[in-house]
């Protein structure tokens, strides 16, 4: 009983729909609301809370405990109730029903960086976020030499952290936030940001907390992270605790069992804001090499990003292409349907109809990590139909792609198997 | 919650639950936050001033600049009666407290919704962010101050141990801007009508508090008392009255008073209330 971390018991949080969906209220809404609550409670109109519509339960009767000095995992798609779950834990909103109980500071890294002011120097920021995450002036002025030998930002650190390259403004943010010694910690998707050498760095820190005994939360979609840094981990399906098992069995349970569904956007028309615009995007997927819709794909099998669209008239010259970046936004590579001169010639002019683009990624390209798609519809130099550079993001698991078989982080956006030959000269 | 289980384990337990109904202020905790408190307060006059030329030079600048319209305007061609004061003098010594207030009352509004990338993220007595507003607004009335003694010592009058008077009076405007200001910081997060309103309200106030005329001009009786319960006006009637030895605050004062006591424990009251859905909404 002693070692409890946290407990959780019954935990549920509503959210009420109109409040998800447009959030500023005016008095306007409110006093139609009001007289709509009067004219309710007049015809005996009140619903049972749990069948009315307009709320959503965001986390539904979730009970746990985590004993000091674990690293648990979470996972789940968006909207299952992960980030809900972290906000009622670090205190910012309270649940609707259930109780928990804390034992100790926690320190949320929900998002580095948070709080930061661009107009204020390095060292100004160390000090604003660090009393905002909780820590005292001494606490900083002890600690600060060694957050700015982690952040690697040294000679700059007197410059306005607009000024700041994205990286180093990642790297000043985390470490603040990793410096301050709660407890328990909670982190959410901090990894999903910044290139391999900041992630390593980031895990690294992340180990010696745990080494040091203190309690982890560690949200994330980066599977290799999960399986690396957490013995046991929860997977949460629409604000339920679906499982809690060993990582290794929990990670197969959620990638397996099509917990991951995303992987898709479509379009509804009304988001077409340009009614006569000759063409309409459907929907564009990703899809393992089975032919199903997933979110996470294995680097070793290769994959399909299909991208599916409408012509109400013919268009001659048409491409329709692909963009694939890291999440810090850098390039992977762009790709046209009709990069293949011969596609160009047969595909001159697309008459009015329905139709998919279907890209191959081979296997063994990507390394692990999340990605970034977008999407572009133009005629060379003439019109550009369509574009959206940021339509959704995936995961790449790198199990069985070359050079696994040392479990390390490999540095870079890609992971060719290439060939390679040994000589002895001499 | 129960204490043998507290007394098991050395770290402090925090416990969550629903927030129901009103919520009692937790001042031990507010003052555990208080370098929050000065670091966000800090950040404000820095970053206010961090890209400006001229710098907290503005604070001076404001309440002179005003000051020599509303001397030309209201005393040169208005000719407004100021109490045998000469009119800079007149309006200044009300522009100030009333700019303190004005900015206070302004920031504060808007604080939350403002700050709405902290709220939704980390953990902390949702006061401390309307606080510091408060504070911010205070630095600039001390920079502002000293124009002010400037003005005094040029037309003749000194500085009296009367002057220490000024400190309650300055509680007392800061305490005005934090009640009203509470009560517009929580309703602007779910309305954002409030802040539309907020310039138009601080205007419209400005004119029902003695700034530019003198209270003289309202008579006495029950009209003089209807006036008393804009909290500014005891404020003003007692910054003259210290600097300038003009009439001392009668019964104004206290109804001042009481009304501020009333709208801040309930902008208190209302605060806490709505501070625990501030994170769902904002």
């Amino acid at each position: 009983m002693t070692d409890l971390a946290i407990r959780v018991e019954n935990l549920s949080k509503r959210y009420r729909i109109d409040l998800v969906q447009e959030r500023p209220d005016t008095f306007r809404d409110m006093i139609v609301s009001k007289f709509q609550q009067i004219r309710n409670r007049l015809s005996h109109q009140e619903k049972s809370r749990y069948d009315n519509p307009s709320f959503i339960w965001a986390l539904n009767d979730v009970s746990f405990t985590v004993e000091r000095g674990q690293v648990l995992g979470i996972v789940g798609r968006n909207g299952a109730g992960k980030s809900t779950l972290l906000k009622i834990l670090s205190r910012v909103t309270n649940p609707t029903e259930g109780l928990g109980e804390i034992h100790g500071r926690v320190g949320s890294l929900l998002e580095v960086g948070t709080g930061f002011h661009p107009e204020l120097s390095g060292r100004e920021n160390i000090y604003l976020n660090g009393a905002i995450l909780g820590m005292r002036r001494e606490e900083i002025d002890r600690k600060f030499d060694e957050i700015v030998d982690f952040s690697e930002v040294g000679k700059f650190i007197d410059t306005p952290v607009k000024r700041f390259s994205s990286g180093m403004y990642l790297r000043l943010a985390f470490a603040v936030a990793a410096h301050l010694e709660p407890e328990i910690l909670v982190v959410d998707e901090v990894l999903a940001v910044g290139d391999a050498e900041f992630q390593r760095k980031c895990l690294g820190k992340m180990n010696d907390v745990a080494q040091e005994g203190r309690t982890v939360l560690f949200v994330s979609h980066n599977m290799s992270a999960i399986l690396r840094l957490t013995q046991e981990t929860i997977v949460l399906d629409q604000g339920k605790i679906a499982l809690r098992a060993p990582t290794p069995e929990a990670v197969d349970y959620y990638l397996n069992l099509g917990l991951s569904k995303e992987g898709e956007r479509t379009w509804a028309p009304e988001e077409i804001v340009d009614k006569n615009r000759s063409f309409q995007p459907i929907a564009l997927r990703v899809l393992n090499n089975q032919g199903k819709v997933v979110d996470t794909v294995n680097a070793s099998e290769g994959f399909s990003i299909e991208f599916e669209y409408g012509l109400s008239e013919a268009i001659s010259g048409l491409r329709v292409g692909l963009y694939m970046m890291t999440t810090r936004g850098e390039f992977v590579f762009t790709t046209f349907d009709t990069d293949d001169p011969q596609m160009y010639e047969a595909y001159s002019v697309r008459p009015a109809g329905r139709y998919i683009s279907r890209c191959k990624i081979p296997p063994d390209l990507l390394n692990e990590g999340r990605f970034v798609l977008g999407v572009n519809a133009s005629t060379y130099r003439i019109k550009r139909y369509f574009q959206d550079d940021k339509v959704l993001t995936f995961n790449v698991d790198a199990t069985g792609a070359p050079g696994t078989h040392w479990p390390e982080q490999r540095l870079g956006a890609i992971r060719p198997s290439l060939d390679w030959a040994i000589k002895k000269t001499k | 919650m129960d204490s043998t289980r507290q007394k098991n384990a050395q770290a402090p337990i925090t416990y969550l639950r629903p927030s129901k109904g009103w919520l009692s202020i937790d001042f031990k905790e507010l003052w555990r936050y208080r370098e929050l408190i000065f670091f966000l307060t800090w950040r404000d006059i820095k970053v206010r001033y961090k890209q400006a030329v001229l710098g907290v030079a503005w604070a001076i600048l404001q309440p002179l600049l005003t000051m020599v319209i509303f001397s030309v305007i209201f005393g040169n061609l208005l000719r407004t009666p100021s109490e045998g004061i000469p009119y800079p003098l007149f309006s200044l010594t009300a522009l100030l407290p009333w700019q303190l207030f004005a900015s206070a009352l302004q920031r504060t509004s808007i604080s939350l919704v403002g700050n709405s990338n902290l709220i939704t993220k980390v953990y902390f007595p949702r006061l401390a962010i309307p606080l510091s507003s408060i504070f911010a607004a205070l630095v600039d009335f001390g920079v502002s101050f000293v124009v002010l003694l400037g003005v005094m010592i040029y037309y003749q009058y000194w500085p009296t141990w009367n002057t220490l008077w000024l400190i309650p009076m300055v509680l007392l405007t800061l305490l005005t801007a934090l009640a009203v200001g509470l009560w517009f910081s929580a309703l602007n997060v779910q309305y954002r009508d409030v802040q539309q309103m907020v310039p138009f309200i601080i205007q419209a106030w400005m004119y029902a508090s003695p700034i530019v005329y003198s209270i003289s001009i309202i008579p006495e009786g029950i009209w003089r008392l209807l006036y008393g319960l804009n909290p500014m006006v005891g404020v003003i009637q007692g910054f003259r009255w210290v600097l300038l030895g003009t009439e001392q605050p009668d019964i104004t004062m206290l109804i001042s008073s009481g009304v501020v006591l009333i709208l801040l424990i309930s902008g208190l009251y209302y605060f806490r209330r709505m501070e625990k859905t501030f994170a769902d909404i904002v």
